[in-house]
């Protein structure tokens, strides 16, 4: 199953309840103000490394750069997509599952 | 909305919004509609199938008796799987 989450993690409890949920070996996709769950040096990463381990984790790069955030601060393993690997990750999943 | 099309309907309530099914709710002095008696109903549009997840109860301070309506408790890991038996999974 491939799970989108789109809100911020500091403001939402989304992704954590996606992380408590899916399961393993699902991808995550992060997009819109969920990108900031990805970068390097928040309170969070730690948390993210860990899961990372369960799930392939996926974010979403226009998002990255409309916020002004840098790719080289992305935390190791996470893969940036454009819309069109938006759109194959949706296609070669079998299901996808959007928190909100 | 599902069961509108005749589908094989699960509902689960997690997070905060196990307080969607708190009893007792009562809007009279706040002059707003209060929603929660509609979720007896939906036992009569063919949506029988109600669970909430433990923990989402327990982190509230919640039990079954709390609700305002029968539901099955389900573990989180119990939730995985069951999300893993849908063909479609919507969100709100």
């Amino acid at each position: 199953m491939l799970h989108t989450v789109n809100k911020s993690p500091y403001e939402k409890s989304s992704l954590d309840t996606c992380l408590r949920l899916a399961k393993q070996g699902s991808t995550i996709l992060l997009i819109e103000d969920a990108v900031y769950a990805a970068i390097t040096g928040s309170s969070l990463e730690s948390k993210i490394r860990q899961a990372s381990k369960r799930y392939e984790f996926c974010v979403l790069g226009p998002d990255l750069k409309a916020r002004g955030l840098d790719e080289a601060k992305l935390i190791d393993g996470i893969r940036v997509v454009d819309y069109g690997g938006f759109v194959d990750l949706a296609v070669s999943h079998d299901r996808v599952q959007s928190w909100l | 909305m599902g069961a509108a099309f005749e589908q094989d309907i699960s509902v689960v309530y997690l997070d905060d919004g196990v307080y969607q099914l708190k009893k007792d709710q009562d809007t009279t002095d706040s002059s707003i509609k209060n929603f929660s008696p509609t979720y007896r109903a939906l036992a009569s549009y063919g949506v029988e199938k109600l669970y909430v997840e433990t923990e989402s109860m327990e982190d509230r301070g919640l039990s079954e008796q709390d609700l305002i309506v029968p539901v099955k408790m389900i573990s989180g890991a119990e939730l995985t799987e069951l999300m893993e038996q849908q063909d479609v999974i919507l969100n709100y």
